[in-house]
Formats: C-alpha cells, sequence, structure tokens
C-alpha cells in the first residue's frame, strides 16, 4: 500500500485522487477522508455531551465577513464570505451553481466534487478562503452553452445515473480523470471515481460512460 | 377506458427498447432542481437540537441565549403552543392517542428532536442550536432487542418492549410436517441493521403565501407527505402543496412525512419568511430510519426427494422506539410449496431510531435465512441446490389460496443455472489455498404488488407534441421514462416530444408513494389508458372530419389513416387544432380478484476466500429477474445491478453500531458506516430478465423490478461462502473480522 501524498504548501487540501489513491487500494467500503481540524470536531469544555448529529463546530466566530474573489467556470466573483463556509457552501447556496451538491458535508460521499486548478477534490471540506486565487470548475462549466460536454453526454448513453444525486460529482470526477488520463485502463476508471459514492449503485454505467467519454474526447466532440 | 376491452401489447417498437431517460440531460447537466436545491428570496435556514442521550427527559431547556444570538429569527419547541399541538408517532392497532409530539420531553432514542432554530445563514442555525441549554434526566436503556424482551429490562413505552401481539401465518400442521420429513434442520440466523443513506439527505423547505403551505420536500411520493403535513397542522389538502419532481433516493426512507417538514413550516409561519430545513449526514443516520436487524430460528423438514414437508419460523425483530413493520416472514409462506407452515413473529422496542422500509422491507433478511436452510437442507439430502429449489416450486399463491399470474421462479432458476455454468461451476475444485473458490444461488420472491388507486392525463397538443402528467415520484428508478414509453408506443409520437410532469401535489392527478415495486406496475397501466382514449377521442374526430365511419379508420405511428389510405397526422385533424388540446384521463382497473401479481428472482454468485487474511471478493453476480415485461431494458438493467449492489453491501459489509455503554451509534456516519464504493463491485455483475409473457398481471404486462432485484444476493453470497469453505456465517454482514473469528473457531475445534 503507497502512502498517502501529502498536498505541497498553499493547495487546499488534499489532493482526492491522491488520497484515494493510496488509502482505497485494498478494495474495501472506505469512502472517506477527513480534512477539517480534529480539535474543532470536540465538544466546548465544560459543556454536557455534545447534541446529537452536529456538525463540527466552527473554528472561527461566526458572523464576520471576509472579501474572496473566486474564480468558477472562467467568470471572477467578489463576494463576501464567512471565513468557515466551504466551497460547497458558496457555489450552491451563493452563486447558484446548484450542480455542486452536498452529500455529507465531510468529504466522504463526492457529490460535491469539483475542479480546482483542474484536480478533483470536495467542495465541501475546501474552505471558500482556500479556493481563492484558483481556478474552480462545476458541472456547470462542462457545459457548452445548453449542450453537454462529453462526458456528460457518455453519461446520458451509457445510463451512468439512477436518482442523479451523487451525478454531477461523478461526472467531474471522469472529466478529471481524462484530462490526466486520457485513455484510462478499466483499473484507472474505479479508482478515479472510487471517492465518489452511488447508492442506487449504478458504478457499472459509470465505468463504461467512463470509457465512452473517452471516445467521444478522442474523437473531439 | 375500461381494461377488459383492451388488448395486451404483441411486438412493441418502443416498450422494451433499451432507451436512454427522457430527463437524464437535467441529471447529467447538473440543472434539476432536487428539494436541497431550492433556494428562495429571503429564505432562512434552519437546524434542529438532537437529543444526545438513548432515554432522557428534558428537565429543563433554555433558548434566551440563543435567542439573541446574530441573525436568529425563531427558535420553537415543546414550549410553544403551536408544537406542542403536534402529535407524532401513531399508536399501534387499538390506541388512539399519539406515542409522542414534535418536541417531547421524553426523548426515546439518540436524535429525537428537542428544538429548532431558524436564522439567517446556516451556520448561524447551528450556532444558535449550540447555544440551547438543556438539562437532561437520563434514564436507563435498553439497545439489543434480546435484552429489551427479557423481564425488568428498561421499557421504551409503558407496559411492555413487546410491539404487538406475534404475527403468525399457519397452514397445515407442522408437528406432521417434521414426523413424515427423512431430514430435518434447525438454525438461528440474525442480520444486522441497515442504513438506507440516500446520496440526498432528507429535508424540506417551506413557504407560506398567507394560510396556503408549499413544501419542497425530498421524498418517494408527495401526496402522502402533503397528507402527513396537512394532518400534524390541522390544514385541508388543498392549502397543502408538496413538490417532489426531482429526488435524491429513497430506499423506503422517505414514504412518510418527517418532523422537518412540519417544524420548517412552523418556523416559516412564525418568521414571516421561507425556512429550509435539512438534515445533515449524521442525523439521517440516527432518525430517518433503518432495515431493523432480526433473529430467526429456523426449522425445515425435507423429504428424501427433496419435498418440503414443514417450515417453522420464530422471529425477533429491533424495531426502535415507536411502532412499524417489521415482518419478514412471507417468503416462508409462499416462496416455496410447503403443506406445513407456521411463523411466529415478534416485535421489540429498543431505545434507538425507529425501523422504516428499506428496499424490500423484511425480504432479504428472511431470504438470508431461508436460501441458507435451502443450501444446507440440498447438501444434507446430496442433492443440487437447484434440483431441491425446483422441486418445490409452487404456481399457486399458498398464502392466497390463488394462482399466480405468472411464476418465473423454475425459468429463473433453471435459465439462470444454464447462463452462469452452474453444474461445471459447482464441480471445479475449490483451490488449494489460501484463496478458496465457491458458487451458490439463492432463490427470491417479492410479496407486494397492488394497483390503484391510480390515475393520469395525457394531453395531446395541436401540433402533435404531448403532455403527460403523472403524480408519481420518480427515485432514480426511470419512472418518467418508462411512463412517456408507453405514450409513445400507443401514440406514434416520438419521446423528445414528449413532456411528463410528475409529483406536485399542485398539478398532477393523486398517485400512491414509489414504494413496494408498484409504480410502473401500478401507474404504467393509467398511463396507457389514459393514451387509448386520446386515441379514441382522435378517432371520433377523425370520422367526423372525413365524414367517414369510425370502422374505417385506423391510428397508427401518430396518424390516422383511412381506408384507401388517405393519412392525416394529428396536425391535419380540425377538431384538435381548433380545441388545441385533446386530453384522456386514465385509470388502472381494481387488481385482479382471482389470481395474484408476484415478481420472482433468482442469484447465483461465485466468491473467493483467503483463509489466511479472511478476505472474501464476490467475483460474479448473475441476477435472474422475472419482472413481467422488460419496460425499458436500460433502465432495468441499471436498477437491477443497484439491487445487487445494495445485497452486496447487506451480505459483506453494512452494519449500524450502538455503543453498549452509551446507547449512542458509533457510525453514524459514511466513513465508518460502510456502504459499497466503485471498489466494491464485483468484477462481472450480469442482468439476466426472463420475460413470461404475462398478460394477465397488468395491462402493461408489467411487474415490479426495484426491491426483488436485492432480496437474494445476500444469501446466494453465504452459500458461495460456505461452498467455498465449509463455514456457514448465519450472521450478516460476512466481514472480514467474522471470517477470521470463524476460521479460528474452526481451527481450534480441529
Amino acid at each position: 500500500m503507497k502512502r498517502p501524498k501529502i498536498a505541497p504548501p498553499g493547495q487546499p487540501g488534499l489532493s482526492r485522487r491522491n488520497f484515494f489513491g493510496s488509502v482505497v487500494a485494498t478494495g474495501a467500503a472506505e469512502a472517506a477522508i477527513l480534512t477539517v481540524p480534529v480539535e474543532a470536531a470536540q465538544p466546548a469544555a465544560g459543556k454536557a455531551a455534545a447534541p446529537a448529529a452536529q456538525p463540527a463546530a466552527a473554528p472561527a466566530a461566526g458572523g464576520d465577513l471576509v472579501a474572496a474573489v473566486l474564480k468558477v467556470n472562467g467568470q471572477t466573483h467578489s463576494l463576501r464570505v464567512e471565513p468557515r463556509w466551504s466551497l460547497q457552501h458558496v457555489l450552491h447556496d451563493h452563486l447558484g451553481l446548484i450542480g455542486t451538491k452536498a452529500g455529507c458535508e465531510r468529504g466522504e460521499c463526492g457529490a460535491c466534487t469539483v475542479l480546482i486548478d483542474g484536480i478533483a477534490r470536495y467542495s465541501c471540506v475546501t474552505l471558500a478562503l482556500e479556493a481563492v486565487g484558483t481556478e474552480i470548475v462545476t458541472i456547470e462549466g462542462l457545459m457548452n452553452g445548453e449542450k453537454l460536454g462529453p462526458v456528460q453526454q457518455a453519461f446520458v448513453e451509457e445510463d451512468a445515473l439512477q436518482c442523479g444525486y451523487c451525478t454531477p460529482g461523478q461526472v467531474v470526477s471522469v472529466e478529471a480523470l481524462l484530462r490526466k488520463t486520457p485513455q484510462p485502463t478499466i483499473e484507472q476508471i474505479h479508482e478515479g471515481v472510487s471517492g465518489n459514492l452511488c447508492r442506487c449503485g449504478a458504478y457499472q454505467n459509470i465505468f463504461r460512460a467512463a470509457q465512452r467519454a473517452a471516445e467521444l474526447r478522442k474523437a473531439g466532440r | 377506458m375500461a381494461e377488459a376491452t383492451v388488448k395486451p401489447w404483441g411486438e412493441t417498437t418502443v416498450v422494451g427498447k433499451p432507451t436512454p431517460r427522457i430527463d437524464a440531460y437535467e441529471r447529467v447537466s447538473g440543472k434539476a432542481v432536487f428539494p436541497v436545491d431550492v433556494i428562495l428570496p429571503n429564505m432562512l435556514y434552519a437546524a434542529t437540537l438532537r437529543c444526545p442521550h438513548p432515554n432522557a427527559t428534558v428537565k429543563k431547556i433554555d433558548v434566551g441565549k440563543a435567542r439573541e444570538m446574530p441573525g436568529v429569527h425563531a427558535v420553537l419547541s415543546d414550549a410553544d403552543p403551536e408544537a406542542r399541538a403536534v402529535g407524532w408517532y401513531s399508536p399501534p392497532a387499538g390506541a388512539t392517542q399519539m406515542m409522542s409530539r414534535l418536541f417531547d420531553p421524553h426523548c426515546r432514542y439518540e436524535g429525537e428532536e428537542v428544538a429548532a432554530v431558524a436564522a439567517e445563514t446556516q451556520q448561524q442555525a447551528w450556532d444558535a442550536v449550540r447555544a440551547i441549554q438543556v438539562e437532561y434526566r437520563t434514564q436507563p436503556f435498553v439497545i439489543g432487542m434480546e435484552e429489551a424482551m427479557k423481564p425488568g429490562a428498561p421499557l421504551v413505552h409503558s407496559g411492555s418492549n413487546q410491539v404487538a401481539a406475534p404475527r403468525e401465518i399457519k397452514r397445515g400442521d407442522v408437528a406432521k410436517g417434521f414426523a413424515e420429513a427423512d431430514v430435518v434442520l434447525e438454525e438461528t440466523y440474525r442480520t444486522s441493521t441497515e442504513i438506507q443513506a440516500p446520496m440526498e439527505v432528507h429535508g424540506s423547505v417551506a413557504r407560506w403565501d398567507g394560510d396556503h403551505l408549499t413544501v419542497w420536500d425530498t421524498n418517494q411520493g408527495p401526496f402522502g407527505i402533503q397528507s402527513g403535513i396537512a394532518k400534524a397542522l390541522n390544514m385541508p389538502l388543498s392549502k397543502v402543496r408538496v413538490i417532489s419532481s426531482y429526488m435524491g433516493g429513497g430506499f423506503g426512507s422517505k414514504q412518510e412525512a418527517g418532523k422537518y417538514s412540519v417544524i420548517a413550516a412552523l418556523l416559516a409561519q412564525k418568521t414571516g419568511r421561507p425556512v429550509r430545513l435539512f438534515l445533515t449526514r449524521e442525523e439521517t443516520f440516527l432518525c430517518v430510519g433503518n432495515r431493523q436487524s432480526h433473529i430467526m430460528k429456523l426449522k425445515a423438514g425435507v423429504k428424501k426427494d427433496g419435498t418440503l414437508t414443514a417450515l417453522e419460523l420464530t422471529g425477533l425483530g429491533e424495531i426502535g422506539a415507536y411502532p412499524s413493520n417489521a415482518s419478514v416472514g412471507y417468503q416462508i409462506g409462499d416462496l416455496y410449496k410447503c403443506p406445513n407452515v407456521h411463523t411466529q413473529e415478534l416485535m421489540a422496542f429498543i431505545h434507538a431510531g425507529r425501523q422504516r422500509a428499506m428496499r424490500a422491507p423484511g425480504y432479504p433478511q428472511c431470504n438470508w435465512a431461508l436460501e441458507q436452510m435451502m443450501d444446507s437442507l440440498a447438501e444434507k439430502l446430496g442433492m443440487d441446490p437447484v434440483e431441491l429449489r425446483l422441486k418445490n416450486i409452487s404456481t399457486i399463491c399458498q398464502l392466497e389460496n390463488k394462482p399466480y399470474t405468472s411464476t418465473g421462479l423454475r425459468e429463473c432458476l433453471t435459465e439462470g443455472a444454464r447462463v452462469f455454468g452452474w453444474k461445471e461451476a459447482r464441480s471445479r475444485p475449490k483451490g488449494d489455498g489460501p484463496w478458496l473458490r465457491g458458487v451458490g444461488v439463492a432463490g427470491g420472491m417479492f410479496g407486494e404488488q397492488f394497483g390503484p388507486p391510480a390515475t393520469a392525463i395525457v394531453r395531446l397538443n395541436a401540433d402533435g407534441s404531448v403532455d403527460l402528467n403523472i403524480g408519481a415520484a420518480d427515485l432514480g428508478t426511470g419512472t418518467k421514462t418508462v411512463m412517456a414509453m408507453v405514450v409513445a408506443e400507443e401514440l406514434g409520437v416520438p419521446l423528445d416530444r414528449i413532456y411528463v410532469e410528475n409529483a406536485d401535489t399542485g398539478t398532477t392527478p393523486y398517485s400512491r408513494v414509489s414504494g413496494g415495486s408498484k409504480t410502473v406496475f401500478g401507474d404504467s397501466p393509467a398511463v396507457r389508458s389514459a393514451a387509448l382514449e386520446v386515441k379514441a377521442r382522435l378517432l371520433e374526430m377523425a370520422a367526423e372530419d372525413l365524414k367517414v365511419p369510425q370502422s374505417d379508420l385506423v391510428f397508427k405511428d401518430g396518424a390516422v389513416t383511412a381506408k384507401g389510405g388517405k393519412k392525416l397526422t394529428i396536425a391535419d385533424l380540425v377538431q384538435p387544432r381548433t380545441r388545441q388540446m385533446v386530453v384522456g384521463v386514465g385509470r388502472r382497473d381494481p387488481d385482479l380478484v382471482d389470481k395474484i401479481v408476484r415478481p420472482f428472482a433468482t442469484h447465483f454468485a461465485e466468491v473467493e476466500v483467503n483463509t489466511r487474511t479472511g478476505e472474501m471478493r464476490v467475483l460474479r453476480l448473475l441476477a435472474v429477474q422475472e419482472s413481467g415485461r422488460v419496460m425499458n431494458l436500460l433502465t432495468y438493467r441499471n436498477q437491477v445491478q443497484g439491487g445487487v449492489l445494495m445485497g452486496v453491501g447487506f451480505a459483506t459489509m453494512e452494519r449500524r453500531i450502538l455503543d453498549s455503554t452509551t446507547g449512542k451509534m458509533v457510525n453514524a456516519n459514511l466513513h465508518d458506516y460502510k456502504i459499497p464504493t466503485a471498489k466494491d463491485v464485483p468484477a462481472e455483475v450480469t442482468v439476466l430478465p426472463i420475460d413470461p409473457h404475462d398478460t394477465e398481471c397488468s395491462l402493461t404486462g408489467a411487474k415490479g423490478v426495484g426491491e426483488p432485484s436485492t432480496i437474494p444476493t445476500a444469501a446466494a453470497i453465504a452459500n458461495a461462502f460456505y461452498n467455498a469453505t465449509g463455514i456457514r456465517v448465519t450472521t450478516s454482514p460476512i466481514t472480514t473480522a467474522q471470517i477470521l473469528t470463524l476460521l479460528a473457531e474452526r481451527k481450534a475445534k480441529g
């Protein structure tokens, strides 16, 4: 088993794919990375047991907004955000890019996967502020006007979805894979989407769609 | 139009063909608006304070500090009369008083609702929830069903932890059956609690316009949610609109109105602003359902020739803190021909989240027991497991004493064995170790298929395009696509000219919840009827236009053709053009009274097991399924593959773990609670549909698909594991840790 690669300084969080390449190599049902500060998950000292199922307490006091400039799908947005807001939250709730879904908000399911500087990352465990200065691409950014991009088209043809909730994240992961590895092996495809859970279980069709997308891209479509 | 006058389809041109989803574009482009994507102007965000203890009473609650937090607009708790007025959890039959209320001071499981906050941002709402001060009086709890049934166990409700009188199936005389048997085996099987875990978490956005409430809610059927909300808030149905045109999976857990919908509505009313309340992933693990764990003691008798003589099941199911239906016995009473059957099932309250339906509720559990027992019986008799099953096939539903419209089980077994290469695979050497190979089989059936009420509206536009209006939610099963294909088949209108409006109580006709694998079975006949009505109206109009008798006209490929070959498209006909629209309303005829409709399945599995490391790999799975007519081969295969993979999860990894000292769930997240990933898909999963050409089951010939596809997977894997290792795994899931334990036990025994 390989060791997890630690992101170089200045990179937002771990690379999702590098991490999975190392951790999920055994083929067990691992699906998680955690990059939120661990201490943030502890209840405040002196308090009774933390209420059940709350998300981790924020590391910074809420309410104070700071300026952030985000470049998303080629467009520059000047925003005011709380330092604790995740990139997923800002994309989905503030920029209206609803294709970037929250599924777990702790880097376990991959529904929120976006490209940051061309690499697939969990936007729920990336702070919006961490993404300042990067090029962000969401599912909407893979469209060509109202036309589907090649990966999206392949997903339609191969029926690589059921409910469609994890689908934007799956598409973005396949896009990231093909940008780096235009003609992936089946193992590389398994690896490439292993950080994206699909409870409906459409994985086999997702694998086929990745192969089909590679063909479509090669044909320049 | 009455079904009786309509002929079943013969060869079809659209139905059955592998057809991409009509709404795939919306789902792959990110444009589909799921309830979680509804972001309204001026909307507030809500969060819920939940009890951290498995059994506690709220002694004192102070929301003062929370109210003063930045961005907070409202706090709702049991102190508010509008919340106090909302009763929750219907009592078992016989009683009338609701068992709890929206924020009941007595919290009977970890995660029960205590208070809620609405604030400008989601983060502020959580800040305020953390600022609510609660003094709990904790009480003893019980989290295991066997412990719960012991005298002196902490009680979840007053009286007893036994939920209701035992459920029984009784046929013949089991004592006599066992006396007649040549082989009698008895074994106790256990399954673990499984969580539905759909990718979209549960939640709602609520908005009031005066006294009219609109709720965008992620669910499997908006009409049930609408009536649940209306009942809780004492409102007429006409004032509550629920929209769930897209939803991110349910698997049974989104069939009933959630407290979150009502809390969002009350907070929205209080603040005069729309309120969004979605659960966190962790909350969904605690509060919105599970497949209950079950203990099943099964005794079976069989004659030397393989004829079953008796089946006896004693079952205990773990239902959680409030009543639900957790019966498992159906397949014992109906899967195989057996004259003497007795099942006795109890359900136990425990201090944990309540059970809800999960994909074929009760069926995989029972199948885990029954199909492993069949495997053991076959071995004892020296019979092939496929042969033993074939020996005991019934064409009659023994529980109703009526024939099935079709019984695909035999063909599932024989065709499956042929395609899988069963005989050869079974006789192959298992290997020299440490990897050993084995193959196993399990049959199964789903016991709930009922149709009406179902209504569909087909509106043919002046240009020949069509709007189809149905109430059913599409859970990702491809419902909208299948229904559009039915219209395309009848009217000859291409799919890209059909728009489907669905799952909105404000705009679509009533449909029952998409559960029980009944949506296509129940609603597609109504859609066909509606299309046929449009066709009948068109022929009437064409006859008048052309001044010829109707009998001289035929409707084919979207056009009316007269004798002599004159062809008029819909757009050519005067009357539809004048009216701008031809409307057909279709209803489904009642279910058959003299026959029973049931789907069947058989799964074949090949596994390899490392006897040193305890790893198991599922190499091959063949899912043979008889669900009547295949409506869309593409989505059919996809759905069955998904059912198989969920079965792999049940068999090999999924398990809610409650900590015995605190009563809390320790794996309430997608890291610690394992569901299958891309890496857990068996190298080869093959779907083999069996079409019995059932012309009686419904007007479209289709039966249910979704649930039978997940029923026999786990038992087939367990039987393959036994075939490889000679070790019977009676408790699910078959984890590496369990395999190592069982291997060590065998070694110790020598």
